[in-house]
């Protein structure tokens, strides 16, 4: 058997930013605008495209977490009551509370790249549930790596390169090691910092499902531990690790995707946790949604 | 509803740089046979039915199916995305036909500016405020517990 030549590339950078998903764009818009300052360079890796990778590489229906502090909808400690609350008190309220008040500026931000978000005549944001918003969201990650490829340009982004690990120097990580899903090489990222976001771990448990159900978890089967595996590597302080989120699937639906928990108004239950994330977009206590007047409906059904 | 490749409508996409579903798939499934030109799924069972391989196919080669285990065969859903919005055709057993249009999004594509257009002058990388906050928050400082 022929052995394949691998050539090794070297790249250098100063913040690396691993995983090109949500959280990884949202870092890169954030990092470029610091970097373009201090005259510093921002490297992002994916393993997959950055326009469709990611929890959000189909698109979603709802943004889960507003906040709603320029209203005065809520305040910062309702949020962390809530969280608390939601998850038996098993939290880190100083995490919660830091999230919570940056998300809103995030979602303004998603609103002025394009994303639709549902308006009522007043213009205000249209809520299903407390801290829900309504968008036309199929193109939700599209337009936000959009954002990302503008602010640190596509020079700098790294596609389809699988990251096995970190790149260690004694106990600092130095980077990232990984290899090309395409081509025959092997990537050494070399950084002065690196960030890691490459998702959650799904299929930690089998599911039960048979045949055809096989493999449609509710997370997405891409997100595969990598961030988890990269940190401890790396020695990073683990938080949070307490709460398993496990989704039923059952006929039409996987967890809490999927219009048919609104018909059987149920409410999800894990192991440990009772949550109370309704399925994308939809609420049991208002029925349907459809029935509201909004700007960003569909804007034809045609039968 | 899982994807397939219609062999007889997918042309390898011989006329781009690159084939479409393989550059897209975000777990990687999508695998052009270049001895044949067409694309096939390697692992359905590692398919999350996110639809990308299916919204980007210029030859609307990838259609999707109802569950073998579950659901009467006979149906199908089709989609067609454009820069500005999406139309799903469902075309249901007895025929029955509907389309549903969304937009997908508000700015041309390409446009997205990172500060979203805010005036930006943030010089403390140790505060608290991302750099276009708290102009983009809508406040006057970012909040505090
Ligand atoms: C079905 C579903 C519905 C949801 N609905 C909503 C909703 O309606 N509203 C809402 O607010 N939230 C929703 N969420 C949650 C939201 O999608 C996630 O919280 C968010 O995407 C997390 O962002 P992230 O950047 O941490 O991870 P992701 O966006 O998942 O990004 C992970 C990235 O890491 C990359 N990666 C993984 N492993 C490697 C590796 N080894 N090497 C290189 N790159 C790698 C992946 O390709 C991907 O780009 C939903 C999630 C799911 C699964
Ligand atoms: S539906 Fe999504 S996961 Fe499945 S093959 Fe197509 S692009 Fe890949
Ligand atoms: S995108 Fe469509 S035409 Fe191109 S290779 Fe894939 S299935 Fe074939």
């Amino acid at each position: 058997m022929k052995v394949a030549d691998f050539e090794t590339v070297e790249v250098r950078t100063d913040l690396l930013i691993v995983g090109g998903g949500m959280a990884a764009c949202g870092a890169a818009v954030e990092a470029a605008y610091w970097a373009k300052k201090h005259n510093l360079t921002v490297t992002l890796v994916d393993k997959a495209a950055v326009d469709r990778s990611g929890a959000v590489a189909m698109g979603l229906s709802a943004i889960n977490q507003y906040v709603g502090l320029k209203d005065g909808e809520n305040t910062l400690e309702d949020y962390v009551r809530y969280v608390k609350n939601d998850l038996m008190g098993i939290t880190r309220e100083d995490l919660v509370a830091n999230i919570a008040r940056h998300v809103d500026s995030s979602v303004h931000l998603f609103e002025k790249w394009g994303l639709p978000i549902w308006t009522d005549e007043e213009g205000k944001y249209v809520h299903e549930g407390r801290w829900q918003l309504m968008i036309n969201g199929e193109s939700y990650k599209v337009v936000v790596a959009e954002a990302a490829k503008n602010a640190i340009g596509l020079d700098n982004i790294y596609e389809r390169i699988f990251i096995v690990g970190p790149l260690m120097e004694g106990n600092r990580c130095a980077g990232a090691i990984g290899f090309s899903v395409r081509e025959n090489k092997f990537y050494v990222f070399k950084a002065k910092a690196t960030l890691v976001a490459m998702g959650g771990a799904v299929h930690v448990f089998k599911p039960r499902s048979s045949g055809e159900g096989l493999g449609r978890a509710w997370y997405p089967p891409w997100n595969s531990g990598s961030s988890a595996y990269f940190t401890i590597q790396a020695g990073a302080e683990m938080t949070c690790q307490e709460v398993r989120f496990i989704p039923v699937r059952f006929k039409d639906a996987y967890g809490p995707v999927g219009a048919w928990f609104l018909l059987f108004k149920s409410r999800r239950r894990t192991h440990s946790v009772r949550t109370t994330w309704r399925p994308a977009g939809l609420s049991w206590r208002t029925g349907s949604l459809m029935e509201r007047s909004n700007r960003f409906r569909p804007t034809s059904a045609i039968t | 509803m899982p994807s397939y490749v219609n062999p007889e409508k997918c042309d390898g996409c011989k006329a781009l740089d690159k084939t479409a579903c393989q550059h897209i798939c975000p777990n990687d499934l999508m695998v052009l046979n270049a001895d044949i030109m067409k694309a096939y799924k390697r692992d359905p069972a590692m398919c999350w039915e996110c639809y990308n391989c299916v919204k980007i196919c210029p030859t609307q080669a990838v259609e999707v199916r109802g569950y073998a285990d579950f659901v009467p065969l006979g149906a199908s859903v089709t989609c067609m995305r454009s820069t500005d919005a999406i139309m799903w055709t469902l075309k249901f057993r007895n025929g029955t036909l509907k389309r549903f249009k969304f937009p997908i999004r508000t700015t041309p594509e390409g446009t997205a500016v990172p500060n979203g257009g805010w005036e930006v002058s943030n010089d403390d990388l140790n505060g608290p405020a991302l750099f276009t906050e708290p102009a983009s928050l809508g406040l006057s400082e970012v909040a505090k517990l």
